[in-house]
């Protein structure tokens, strides 16, 4: 009982660290169709903004607290000069965008060694977040029960601003039909950017997380990155919900596999279970039913 | 108000709209004919700026704007229907009408005047778009493009594909929208009602003017003619 407690937890809490990873790019991949190989790197942007505000501030509770919504700012503008300079004039080309945004990546992690050097680096974890709390019998590090609350705060401003606001409206609109956005008076391309920005920042705020839970390296960003495009695709593109459901389930997945095996043997397992998946609902988990056409 | 001079447009390298004149002055409703493949949506959505303009000019109240994007022509003052009753499908049918109201004066009002125009709408808001009916998608589709408050409005064949009893609806809206003082620019399959509706027609046959002139007496042969019907 203990054990599957424990790993029904360690799963959960796989899943909410995937889904941050994935939150952004179920907007820039999910709803844009932009495959953005870079994401990786705005993460591991997130993971070094927390470093760095650390080493500024010195208080580790003070430099979460600045450092969550910097993560944001600085992935979300590095979203922004990607999608401006580059991405912008390769819509329509996925494959050009693919190794355009490939190249980012490895030229932001080399940028990342010459100015942190290669080896990893670590951030102090706040008091407040050391040790861990008893959940029917078993000891859960309060690092994992910060990410689960940040992931689902994360998700929920998404699914607010995406339902509720004026901003939200546009992108779904820009999303849905493209040419009749713009012949309704949206700036498509305002909208592009304005989503990118976003979806990249989220990254930043997923790096910032992942600094309590691991050491940061020039690389960090890169080992999430395919398990962040599994999850928005098995979740359905651009279905918020549908990553939710996916990176939990992966992680799930994921922890009880390795209760049985080895961390990597878990992860063939899980490709296993995604390749059946997608054989069987290639569609993902949600998609979106509709009359017209467009 | 708009006026096409000598108009070549198409996708890629090949034009599909070759060399059109084409004038819809203030207060006045021009139609195009022509049979399927003739250039008409193709001419139209040169028109709003989606289709890239290949030489001559669009003119609207006097300034050549081939090359402003789409959504600032809209703010110009032009509001596009287009073909097949497209709305935001995934939207809900109040989101549709909010979108392009965001952002406006007294944008609730803009919605209130079109949802007294199609009273069918009041109902339906929190229906997601794409499941509502061919019909009340359209009606959708010209309330949305109303909330703009354009001063031309271009329809592409406005009641393709809808239930008849709806047609008579939205070809009153037109004659309605027309007699306040809108400009129009019609596509329609349906002579009847183009020539009934329009001051002006033009037809089209493979992207050239094959006849053009106004909506008077004689113009049901002469459109019969050039369409060859």
């Amino acid at each position: 009982m203990d054990l599957l407690v424990g790993q029904l937890f360690t799963g959960l809490s796989t899943g909410s660290i995937l889904l941050l990873a994935a939150l952004g790019l179920s907007l820039t991949y999910g709803q844009m169709g932009v495959i953005n190989m870079a994401h990786g790197e705005f993460i591991m942007a997130g993971c070094y903004t927390a470093y760095v505000t650390q080493q500024v501030v010195g208080d580790a509770g003070v430099s979460l607290l600045i450092a969550l919504p910097t993560g944001f700012l600085v992935g979300g503008a590095m979203g922004l000069i990607l999608e401006t300079l580059l991405i912008r004039h390769l819509y329509h080309r996925p494959l050009d965008t693919l190794l355009v945004t490939f190249g980012v990546g490895l030229v932001l992690q080399q940028v990342a060694r010459d100015v942190f050097g290669a080896p990893a680096v670590n951030v102090t974890v706040p008091q407040f977040l050391r040790g861990g709390v008893d959940l029917l019998g078993t000891a859960v590090p309060k690092t994992r029960l910060f990410i689960l609350a940040l992931a689902i705060a994360a998700v929920a401003a998404v699914t607010l601003v995406l339902r509720f606001t004026p901003a939200g409206r546009r992108i779904r609109a820009v999303v849905g039909n493209r040419d009749l956005a713009e012949t309704a008076g949206i700036s498509s391309r305002a909208v592009d950017a304005g989503t990118f920005f976003i979806g990249s920042g989220l990254a930043g705020v997923a790096g910032v997380a992942l600094t309590l839970i691991g050491a940061t390296s020039p690389t960090t960003g890169q080992s999430y990155l395919v398990d962040a495009f599994l999850v928005v695709v098995a979740g359905g593109m651009g279905r918020i919900k549908g990553a939710v459901v996916a990176a939990i389930a992966l992680g799930t997945f994921q922890a009880v596999f390795e209760t049985y095996s080895t961390a990597s043997l878990a992860k063939v397992g899980v490709f296993v279970v995604i390749v059946v998946f997608l054989q069987l609902r290639p569609q993902g988990l949600f998609t979106l039913r509709t009359r017209s056409l467009a | 108000m708009l006026r096409l001079r000598n108009l070549t447009c198409g996708y890629g390298r090949s034009a599909v709209v070759h060399g059109v004149d084409l004038e819809v002055g203030a207060d006045e409703v021009t139609a195009v004919m022509g049979h399927n493949g003739a250039g008409k949506t193709t001419l139209l959505r040169a028109v709003v700026g989606l289709v890239p303009v290949m030489s001559g000019t669009i003119e609207f109240d006097g300034e050549a704007i081939n090359r402003k994007p789409a959504n600032r022509r809209v703010r110009a003052g032009m509001a596009y229907v287009p073909q097949g009753q497209q709305c935001f499908a995934h939207l809900t049918a109040g989101e549709n009408l909010r979108l392009v109201a965001d952002g406006r004066k007294s944008g609730r009002a803009l919605v209130d005047a079109q949802l007294d125009r199609f009273p069918a709408l009041r109902g339906l808001l929190s229906r997601q778009a794409g499941l509502l009916s061919g019909g009340q998608r359209q009606q959708l589709a010209i309330a949305r493009a109303l909330i703009t408050e354009p001063r031309l409005l271009i329809l592409d064949e406005p009641t393709e594909g809808i239930q008849p009893n709806v047609v008579a609806e939205i070809e009153g809206a037109i004659v309605d929208l027309a007699k306040g003082g809108l400009s129009v620019l019609l596509v329609e399959q349906h002579l009847g009602f183009a020539l009934q509706a329009a001051s002006r027609f033009t037809v089209l046959r493979s992207g050239r003017v094959a006849s053009q002139g106004e909506a008077g007496s004689g113009a049901v042969e002469r459109v019969r003619e050039a369409m060859a019907i």
